[in-house]
C-alpha cells in the first residue's frame, strides 16, 4: 500500500478488516499529513494525542471482532460542532477559548460508531461565509490551487480541504446555505446536507437555526452514505429533528435508475451562465439519460427571490442566535468596561469579525418595529412560496440536478467580493433555495474547468429521500471518472 | 355598584386599569430543560447548559408545563387555543443568558377568557382576561454583594411562566384587588401557581390611566412593573391615578413610560421613558416547532378539572344553606373548603360554617398555624357543632369544649364525657335549681311580681350558674318564667 490516507472510508474500513494496517497506523498517517499540511490552514486545533488514544481503541475492537460502523475512521470536525474538552472555536475570536463540557449529538453518534477525531477544521466565522475568509484564524488554502492561492469555499472551508488534501478520512460540515456543497463542490469533495431534522443540532454553533443541518464532507458517495447513517438519527434534544428512521444508505448505492424522472430547472440557466459550468450540467444529464433516467425541464418560477430571501431569514435568526455571545458567561470578555452595557459593547466590537457584525446588524434591522412586515415576513412568505415551487416540481420528477455553484474556486482576497459583499452572496444562488425548503442536497465533483478547478454537480431530492440522491449521485460518480487529489 | 370617582375641585374622574400576571408554573423541572424548579436552592446549582445559553443547546418543551397552563386557561373559563407557537424576545441582560426570552407572542396558548370576582358592596363583577401564554423567566442579578461586582443566580432562569393578561376592566383599586385574590385562588385551587408575591412566584404589572367620568376614551397609560403585593397593587393604582390627575388638571400630557413603585413612599417613579422603550424584534422560534394540541387531549385536560371557587360557592349556597359572603370566604381557599365540607358532612352547616369562620380561624391566627396543622381535625369540629344541635351541650359550654379541642386534639364527646359537661334538660332537676334560687332570694322575687319583669333575666342566670352552664337555657327560661307567674 502506497499512500493509506488517499483510501476512501470503505476502502480503509476493508484494510483495516483484512488487517492490512492498524488504526494506530491509520491514524499516524492521517497525523502525519495534518502536520505536513498546516501550511492549508485547515485545523484550528489538532487533537493527535487523543486520535492516537481512540485509535488504539480501535485496534483492540478490530482485534476482538467488536467492529462498530467507523471503527478507526480518522475524521476532522468542523470547528462549529461543540466537542467535550476539546476547544470550540466557531472560527471567532469571541469563542477562542471556549471548551465545551458536552459533545454535540452529531459527534457523539459519529463517537460511539467507532471514530477516530483528528482535530476542529476550521470554517467561515460562525459559519457565516462562502470563502474560508472570514475565519479568525485566517483563510484556508484550496488544495488545488496553483500559481495563485485560492479559496476552499465556505464556509465548510476546513472540511473540504482536509479531505482533498487527504488530512483526514472524511469530515463533518454544517450547511445553512450551502456551506457543506459549495466546499465541497470547490475542492473536488462530494458532501451531502439532508433533509432538515435528519441530523440534530444540538451542540453545534446555532448560525441560523431553520436553515442549519450538519453533514459529511468525503472523498465519495459511498462514504457520504456510510457517514450519513452514523450521523443521522432522531434525537429528543433537538425538537426540530424528525422521528423517521435512518434507512441504511449504503445499500441504496446498487440499482439502476431507468425511468427515474430527473427534473433540470430552467431558472438556473440564467443568460451569462459560466458555459464550462453549463456545459458540465447538460453532460451529467446525458449521463443519467444514457443509464435509462428520463430527464426534462422543470421550473421553479420563485428562484430569483431566494437569495435576498436567504439573506433576510439568515441574518434574522443569526442576529438573534449569537446574542448570547455577550462576555457574560464564557468566551472572550473586553476589559476595562465601565458598565454593563459597556461590556457588551466593547465584548461584540472586538469579538466579532466584520462580516458576522454586518448580519448581526443586517437581522437586527429586519426584525425592527417598521421593518418586520416588509423584510422578515415578506421573506417567510417567500420561503413557503419556494418550498412550494419544490413541491409542485416533484410532482414531475423524481430528483432535480443542478450546478452547484456558478463559479470554480477563486483567489483568496478576491477585491470584487471584499468589496461588495454581494459578489460574494451571489456564489450561494444554486444553493440557498434547498435550505429555504428544507430538502436534502448533494455535491458531487463532475470534472474540472479549463483552468485545472474542480467543478460540482448538485442533485436536489424529496424530503427525506436521500436514498435516490445517493443511487443517483453513484452513478454519476462512476460515468464522471472524476481524479481526487 | 359602588363606583370610585376621584373628585378635585376641577372635576370628577375615573381611573381604568389592565393587569399583566406573571405567575411561576408549578412543574418538577424547567419549561425548555430538565433542571429543577426548586427555589431556595444554593445560587447556580439548578441550571443547565440550555438554561446557562451554552452554544449549540437547544430548548425542548416540558409537556408538564403546557398540562398546567392548558389547566389554567380552563381555570379562567378561557378558550384554548389549538394552535400556538413560540416567539424570541430579544433583549440584552445579564440574568438572561441568552440574551432572548423564549415566550409566545402572535399565537399565545390561551385565548379570551373571565373571571368574576365580588366586592365589598355585595355586587359583583366580570373582568376580561385578553390572552394568557407560557415563557421562561430570567435568572436574578444580585447588585448588593459587592459595590463593584454583581452577582448572577441562573436558578431562576427558565422556570415556566404563565403571562396573563387582562382587559383594562378595573374602575377601582378595590377590583384589582379582589381579582388578583380570586386570580391567586383560582391558580392555588388548580395546582399551578402557588401565588406567593412575596416570594416572587406571582407578579403583577399595573398600567394605569384616567378620564374625565363618564367618557369612554383611553387615555395615555403608564405601566407600573413587579408590584409585589395585592395591597401595593392598590396603592399603586390610587396613587398613579392622582398623579395623572394632577398632570391633565395642571394642562400637562401624561407620557407613556414605564414606572417603579415604591412599597416605601407608595409613590411611582420613571423608570424608561417611552424613547427608550426596547425593541423586542419578536420572531417565531425556529428552535421549537408550533404548539399543536387535539382536542381529545384538551378534553382530557378538562376531565381532570376540579370544582373551582366559584361553582363550589354556589353549591354551598344552594345545597349547603350557607350565605354568599359565608360561602365566599370559606371558598377562597381550597384548603379551607374542604375542611369545612368535611366537618359539615351530615352536621348542621351553617352552624359549622360559623364556628369556622369565628372561634376556629381565631384559634388557627392564635396559634399561627395553618389549617393543615389544625389540632382540631373536621370531624370533631362537625362532632362538637353536632352535640350543640342535639342540644347535648349548650353554646357556652361547646365554647370551652373547643378550647380543650385545640390544646388537646381529643374528640368532644369524649371531653363532654369526661368532664361531665353534658346539659341538664331534665326539668324537674332544673326546677329544683330554680325553687332554690326563689327561696335564695325573696326580695327579687317580690319585685319581679310588683312589675319588674325584667327580673327575669336575672332568675335564670343565677340559675345556669348553679348549673354550673349545664342547663339548657332555653328550658331554664321557660320554667323561670313560669315559677315566677305562678
Amino acid at each position: 500500500m502506497s499512500d493509506i490516507t488517499k483510501l476512501t472510508v470503505h476502502e480503509t474500513l476493508k484494510a483495516l478488516k483484512n488487517k492490512e494496517f492498524s488504526a494506530v497506523e491509520l491514524t499516524e498517517a492521517y497525523i502525519k499529513n495534518m502536520e505536513n499540511g498546516r501550511h492549508y490552514n485547515a485545523y484550528i486545533t489538532e487533537c493527535a494525542d487523543k486520535a492516537r488514544e481512540q485509535a488504539k481503541v480501535a485496534d483492540k475492537n478490530y482485534q476482538s471482532g467488536n467492529i462498530r460502523l467507523l471503527e478507526g475512521i480518522p475524521l476532522g470536525i468542523k470547528d462549529l460542532f461543540c466537542t467535550k474538552d476539546i476547544r470550540t472555536t466557531a472560527a471567532s475570536h469571541i469563542l477562542d477559548n471556549f471548551v465545551p463540557p458536552y459533545e454535540s449529538t452529531v459527534t457523539q453518534n459519529l463517537l460511539n460508531d467507532g471514530a477516530v477525531f483528528l482535530g476542529k477544521l476550521n470554517l467561515d466565522e460562525f459559519a457565516m461565509g462562502g470563502s474560508n475568509e472570514t475565519s479568525y484564524f485566517g483563510p484556508v488554502i484550496n488544495p488545488w490551487s496553483k500559481d495563485k492561492d485560492l479559496v476552499p469555499g465556505g464556509s465548510s472551508g476546513g472540511s473540504a480541504t482536509a479531505v482533498a488534501a487527504n488530512m483526514c478520512a472524511a469530515s463533518t460540515g454544517t450547511d445553512t446555505g450551502g456551506s457543506i456543497r459549495e466546499p465541497a463542490a470547490f475542492c473536488g469533495c462530494t458532501g451531502i446536507k439532508p433533509t432538515y431534522g435528519r441530523c440534530s443540532r444540538y451542540g453545534i454553533v446555532a448560525f441560523a437555526s431553520s436553515l442549519d443541518q450538519a453533514g459529511p464532507i468525503a472523498k465519495d458517495v459511498e462514504d457520504c452514505a456510510l457517514l450519513l447513517k452514523s450521523m443521522a438519527g432522531f434525537d429528543e434534544k433537538d425538537s426540530t429533528s424528525c422521528e423517521i428512521a435512518v434507512p441504511d444508505y449504503v445499500s441504496s448505492l446498487t440499482g439502476d435508475i431507468k425511468g427515474l424522472v430527473v427534473g433540470m430547472p430552467k431558472e438556473y440557466r440564467p443568460e451569462g451562465l459560466n458555459p464550462e459550468v453549463a456545459s458540465y450540467w447538460d453532460k451529467a444529464a446525458e449521463y443519467l439519460r444514457a443509464r435509462g433516467a428520463i430527464v426534462k425541464e422543470i421550473s421553479l418560477p420563485h428562484t430569483k427571490y431566494a437569495l435576498a430571501t436567504y439573506y433576510v431569514l439568515a441574518p434574522a435568526e443569526a442576529s438573534s442566535n449569537l446574542a448570547r455571545y455577550d462576555g457574560i458567561r464564557y468566551g472572550f470578555r473586553a476589559q476595562g468596561n465601565g458598565n454593563l452595557d459597556e461590556l457588551y459593547i466593547n465584548t461584540r466590537t472586538l469579538g466579532f469579525g466584520k462580516e458576522v457584525k454586518r448580519r448581526i446588524m443586517i437581522g437586527t434591522y429586519v426584525l425592527s418595529a417598521g421593518y418586520y412586515d416588509a423584510y422578515y415576513l415578506k421573506a417567510q412568505k417567500m420561503r413557503r412560496l419556494i418550498h412550494d415551487d419544490f413541491m409542485k416540481a416533484f410532482k414531475q420528477c423524481d430528483i432535480i440536478l443542478t450546478p452547484t455553484s456558478p463559479i470554480t474556486a477563486f483567489p483568496i482576497g478576491d477585491e470584487s467580493m471584499l468589496n461588495n459583499p454581494i459578489n460574494m452572496y451571489l456564489n450561494d444562488v444554486f444553493t440557498v433555495s434547498v435550505n429555504l425548503a428544507g430538502l436534502p442536497a448533494l455535491s458531487l465533483p463532475i470534472g474540472l474547468s479549463s483552468d485545472g478547478l474542480p467543478l460540482g454537480m448538485q442533485l436536489i431530492g424529496k424530503p427525506f429521500d436521500e436514498e435516490t440522491i445517493f443511487k443517483v449521485a453513484a452513478k454519476l460518480e462512476i460515468d464522471a471518472k472524476f481524479e481526487r487529489k | 355598584m359602588a363606583e370610585y370617582i376621584i373628585e378635585t375641585a376641577k372635576g370628577k374622574w375615573e381611573v381604568v386599569v389592565g393587569l399583566e400576571i406573571h405567575c411561576q408554573i408549578i412543574s418538577k423541572s424547567k419549561i425548555f430543560s430538565g433542571a429543577s424548579t426548586e427555589f431556595g436552592d444554593e445560587p447556580n446549582t439548578n441550571v443547565s447548559f440550555v438554561d446557562a445559553g451554552m452554544p449549540g443547546m437547544l430548548p425542548t418543551l416540558n409537556k408538564e408545563c403546557v398540562h398546567q397552563a392548558v389547566k389554567t386557561g380552563l381555570g379562567l373559563n378561557a378558550k384554548i387555543n389549538k394552535y400556538s407557537e413560540f416567539s424570541r424576545k430579544n433583549y440584552f441582560y445579564a440574568d438572561m443568558p441568552t440574551d432572548y426570552q423564549i415566550t409566545q407572542f402572535r399565537y399565545p396558548i390561551v385565548g379570551e377568557g373571565s373571571i368574576s370576582v365580588d366586592l365589598s358592596d355585595g355586587s359583583v363583577k366580570t373582568i376580561g382576561i385578553e390572552r394568557m401564554h407560557i415563557e421562561q423567566d430570567a435568572g436574578k442579578s444580585i447588585h448588593d454583594l459587592s459595590p463593584t461586582k454583581s452577582f448572577i443566580d441562573l436558578n431562576r432562569a427558565g422556570v415556566g411562566l404563565m403571562e396573563i393578561v387582562t382587559k383594562p376592566d378595573f374602575r377601582s383599586p378595590e377590583e384589582a384587588g379582589a381579582f388578583l385574590r380570586k386570580l391567586r385562588s383560582i391558580l392555588r385551587y388548580l395546582g399551578t401557581c402557588d401565588g406567593n408575591m412575596d416570594e416572587g412566584s406571582m407578579r403583577c404589572d399595573v398600567n394605569v390611566s384616567v378620564r374625565p367620568y363618564g367618557s369612554s376614551e383611553f387615555r395615555t397609560r403608564c405601566e407600573m412593573k413587579n408590584v409585589n403585593s395585592v395591597k401595593f397593587v392598590m396603592q399603586a393604582i390610587e396613587n398613579e391615578a392622582k398623579r395623572h390627575i394632577e398632570v391633565y388638571e395642571n394642562g400637562g400630557q401624561v407620557e407613556q413610560e414605564t414606572r417603579q413603585f415604591d412599597p416605601n413612599t407608595g409613590l411611582t417613579k420613571v423608570m424608561r421613558k417611552k424613547e427608550f422603550a426596547h425593541d423586542y424584534r419578536y420572531f417565531p422560534e425556529p428552535d421549537l416547532p408550533p404548539l399543536i394540541l387535539s382536542d381529545e387531549y384538551i378534553n382530557s385536560v378538562k376531565a381532570e378539572m376540579i370544582e373551582l371557587p366559584d361553582a363550589k360557592k354556589q353549591r354551598f349556597v344552594e345545597t349547603m344553606g350557607l350565605t354568599a359572603y359565608d360561602a365566599s370566604v370559606l371558598c377562597e381557599n381550597k384548603e379551607n373548603a374542604d375542611f369545612f365540607e368535611k366537618a359539615a358532612a351530615g352536621h348542621d352547616a351553617k352552624k359549622v360554617a360559623n364556628w369556622m369562620m369565628s372561634d376556629f380561624f381565631a384559634m388557627l391566627n392564635k396559634k399561627h398555624l395553618d389549617i393543615s396543622q389544625s389540632p382540631v381535625s373536621p370531624e370533631n369540629l362537625g362532632a362538637l357543632v353536632e352535640l350543640i344541635t342535639k342540644e347535648v351541650i349548650s353554646g357556652k359550654i361547646a365554647k370551652d369544649v373547643f378550647e380543650i379541642m385545640s390544646e388537646t386534639g381529643e374528640n368532644p364527646e369524649k371531653i363532654v364525657e369526661e368532664k361531665g359537661l353534658k346539659q341538664v334538660t331534665d326539668t324537674s332537676a332544673i326546677e329544683a335549681i330554680i325553687n332554690q334560687v326563689i327561696a335564695d332570694n325573696p326580695d327579687n322575687v317580690a319585685a319581679y311580681k310588683a312589675g319588674k319583669t325584667n327580673l327575669a333575666g336575672w332568675f335564670v342566670g343565677q340559675t345556669l350558674k348553679l348549673s354550673q352552664g349545664k342547663a339548657n337555657p332555653q328550658i331554664v327560661n321557660k320554667l323561670v318564667k313560669e315559677k315566677l307567674d305562678n
